[in-house]
């Protein structure tokens, strides 16, 4: 049997398996449920004392428990997504998934209660320097492989036996995006049928909340938590900081056909291209998110004239809500006062590293129940950047391709187009 | 070809370490053949500090320095090499469809904010107001920025210009190994011509040596060879270096006119978990795959063996079951650096290849033998520490 190619030639790469967990709840059918509601998770913070900080909000996952570490809340809300989008896909057998990992983490890190348990243990009572830590680190065994960039990785590997050694990486809040286009390759250059591509953060922490707002990037809209991530809105005034996790299972078309599996969409192509302008901040003139945009259109085969919705990387901040604006107005032109374009962040806050995984899966979702989801809270449309942002309430639209957008600190950005399973 | 049916060549290496920067400084220090390591800085550890380097020669902006710390320097220093080595510092025209894959960790501290919360947080009448206090007054608001893994990228691109894809490996060893591997296999299907492949590690930090020490991994009081670190726990000495490569399509070189340094051949890397006798399992795996290709006359090891066992007793198992290959340690001179280490030795393959011949032995154990036949094919080898087993096949190339 001839192998199913797309126009370049290469193995078509479907979705078989879908998983998400945000701070709207666990699993995608409640997840599509309050998303499609119009519904906030974003709420106070309450896992630890917030006094003091100018952001006291956030879009956490608190149905969980108290997490020990973010480590350890990102390993846990991986293992959700992963396992449901498994189940879903019905591949392999359980604990022997045939293929490799690529799972985009938050960057591991030792933290305060770990620290302050540490310097404890020193006995030291007066100045507790690193000198104190180290006389007694030797006691605490099972901080090492907690603690190392790799272990949540490892973790999924081992829990799913996926192959070969799994990818951790980091491309900030494209993350979720890259491990997808990561996924994707693998199977085109045909050195595997099957990826599982996971995205993950569970980084509501003290520490990395004051990171964030010590570069001005969150919202201070804490009086009305529901009320804070306004994407495209006049009034916009930074993100939201949220968790969760998203899970792909990608397949070839043809092994996917082979196993009888459901084929919930198709991943027709990555585009990615890094601004060298500043570590924060997008170029002025839009061109590498424009080109972004367009490598992705490239690669999928397609024409800004076949995406009939986007999905927004629309972090509610001033500067990416302009520059996405921008980016979208030049490569689809006229038709952006048209093209529908929603943020899920609106919703569920930015989910950092997981959030290209997490609205992947919606943009799936999106696709499959041929509904967008809406962006809440525009009630001061910017008069500056005039989008069709399905405004309050879900819509319902027949659509064949949809583009996710994911930009992120450091020049990343990463835009995915997805399609509906082949005709 | 394992990785795809094009060929890849090094056409760049940039590399820093304890022995000073460039290929010509590293193969001067390897030559002589007497490593040496700081073991009074932070005793009882050993440390081999970074050799002193002029930032200023590939980061001309000391804004650019300032936004950095340490370990992101080494890196965006190193990273500037390559591009000088390769001949493409400065062309836009290459730099701009070049992909770059970085491995790194990330997250260095502000060691007087860390003791000052650390010292005054039991103290507190309210601890964690005093914690958010201090977090939000003494925070150097672009330290994040300093911390955040993908930053070493994201610097390399604004200094240097490197502006296709940009992505970060995290996960210790293993991510410079499959670094290199998914670059290598990108270039091998024509997913991408031209790549910067590397990363950079800052040993001299106390936090990192905490981090290793809580599985009492640190090589302490007395310096030794890796092979030469007896039969318990062994360890290691953290290493500051770095360690980018230019990885091409050979049509890619060919047509700007530029050489091989060497040939990657083979870039295989797995994971297994660290049972008993699984990671001389897993090499000798690997080994299967790039076997039937390696003239052992001609061909040798270099190893990047840590000195902390198991793993290097169980690397050092495989090898001795290979005993007709001469194994070279780097470790011993350069210290282990996590997610450069594998590019680096990549590197130091390529030099060793340039040269035709292996540098001397350094090990009392009598692993190390000499070689002084011609050199025309280096095995690399990266086993974890604690997980992830990988080696490539470099060759000599004409």
């Amino acid at each position: 049997m001839a192998a199913t190619k797309d126009k370049m030639g290469r193995p078509i790469v479907v979705v078989t398996g879908v998983g998400v967990v945000t701070s709207l709840g666990a699993g995608k059918a409640d997840n599509w449920a309050k998303l499609t509601a119009g519904e906030s998770g974003i709420h106070t913070i309450t896992r630890f004392p917030t006094e003091g900080m100018k952001t006291r909000i956030a879009g956490s996952v608190d149905f969980l428990g108290t997490p020990e570490c973010t480590a350890a809340l990102s390993e846990q809300l991986a293992d959700l997504a992963a396992e449901e989008a498994i189940a879903e896909s019905g591949i392999g057998t359980p604990g022997d998934f045939p293929g490799p990992l690529f799972l985009a983490v938050p960057p591991i890190e030792m933290e305060w209660s770990q620290r302050l348990d540490v310097g404890a243990r020193s006995g030291s009572n007066d100045i507790v320097t690193y000198a104190d830590l180290l006389r007694v680190s030797d006691e605490f065994p099972a901080y090492h492989g907690r603690f190392l960039f790799g272990s949540v990785a490892d973790h999924i590997a081992e829990r799913f036996g996926t192959r070969g050694s799994p990818i951790s990486l980091s491309t900030a809040c494209a993350s979720g995006a890259s491990a997808i286009q990561l996924g994707v390759e693998a199977i085109r250059r045909g050195e595997t049928d099957a990826a599982l591509c996971v995205g993950t953060d569970g980084s509501v922490n003290p520490e990395a909340v004051i990171r964030f707002s010590l570069l001005s990037a969150l919202s201070t809209s804490n009086d009305n938590p529901q009320k804070a991530a306004r994407p495209f809105s006049k009034n916009r005034d930074g993100f939201i900081m949220a968790e969760g996790a998203g899970a792909l299972v990608l397949e070839s078309y043809d092994a996917a056909k082979a196993r009888g599996a459901r084929i919930l969409g198709v991943v027709e192509g990555c585009g990615e291209k890094t601004d060298a302008f500043h570590r924060t901040r997008s170029s002025p003139d839009g061109k590498p998110i424009i080109a972004c945009i367009k490598n992705a259109l490239e690669d999928a085969g397609l024409t800004a004239d076949d995406i009939d919705y986007v999905n927004a990387h629309g972090t509610s901040t001033p500067e990416n809500d302009k520059m996405e604006y921008l980016g979208c107005s030049t490569v689809f032109g006229e038709r952006m006062a048209k093209l529908p374009i929603s943020s899920n962040k609106s919703m569920i806050g930015h989910t950092l590293s997981a959030a290209g995984a997490i609205e992947a899966v919606f943009t799936v979702l999106t696709l499959q129940n041929q509904r967008m989801p809406p962006t809440i809270n525009y009630d001061v449309p910017d008069p500056a950047i005039p989008l069709d942002v399905v405004p309050h309430a879900a819509r319902d639209a027949a659509l064949k391709h949809a583009i996710s957008n994911s930009f992120g600190f450091g020049g990343q950005n990463v835009s995915l187009v997805v399609g509906v399973e082949p005709a | 070809m394992a990785n795809g049916a094009r060929e890849a060549w090094i056409t760049g290496i940039g590399i820093v370490s304890c022995l000073g920067e460039g290929a010509d400084a590293h193969w001067q220090k390897l030559s002589e053949g007497k490593p040496s390591a700081d073991v009074t800085t932070y005793a009882p550890y050993i440390v081999h500090p970074l050799a002193p380097i002029n930032f200023d020669l590939q980061i001309p902006k000391k804004g650019d320095q300032r936004q950095m710390e340490n370990w992101q320097r080494i890196g965006t220093y190193a990273a500037g090499l390559a591009l000088d080595s390769a001949g493409v510092k400065g062309q836009t025209d290459v730099l701009s469809h070049m992909d770059m894959i970085v491995a790194a960790g990330g997250g260095e501290r502000d060691l007087t904010v860390d003791s000052t919360i650390l010292s005054g947080m039991p103290r507190a009448a309210d601890p964690a107001a005093f914690l958010n206090e201090r977090l939000m007054s003494d925070l150097r608001p672009t330290l994040f920025l300093a911390q955040l893994s993908n930053l070493l990228a994201g610097n390399i691109s604004i200094v240097h210009g490197v502006t296709s894809s940009s992505r970060t490996f995290m996960g210790e060893e293993a991510a410079g190994l499959d670094a290199v591997r998914i670059a290598v296999s990108r270039i091998g299907a024509g997913q991408s011509d031209i790549a910067l492949v590397g990363g950079a590690h800052n040993g001299e930090r106390p936090d990192l040596i905490m981090l290793y020490e809580f599985a009492g991994l640190m090589l302490k009081n007395k310096f030794a060879p890796v092979w030469d670190r007896g039969d318990g726990k062994g360890g290691f000495a953290l290493g500051s270096l770095g360690a980018f490569l230019v990885i091409e399509a050979r049509e890619h070189a060919e047509a700007r006119g530029a050489k091989a340094l060497a040939r990657i051949a083979h870039v295989v890397s797995d994971r297994r978990k660290r049972l008993p006798g699984n990671v001389t399992a897993s090499l000798e795996d690997l080994w299967h795959k790039v076997k039937d290709e390696v003239d052992a006359k001609s061909a040798a090891v270099v190893s990047g063996a840590t000195g902390a066992n198991p793993a290097t007793a169980e690397e050092r198992a495989f090898l001795e079951a290979h005993g007709e290959l001469a194994v070279r340690a780097t470790g011993s001179y350069l210290g282990h650096g996590l997610e450069p280490q594998f590019p680096m030795n990549l590197a130091l393959a390529t030099v060793a290849l340039q040269h035709g011949s292996l540098f001397p032995p350094c090990d009392s154990t009598g692993l190390e033998k000499p070689m002084s036949g011609p050199l025309t094919q280096v095995v690399v080898t990266g086993v974890g520490h604690w997980r992830g087993e990988g080696l490539a096949l470099v060759e000599k190339v004409g």
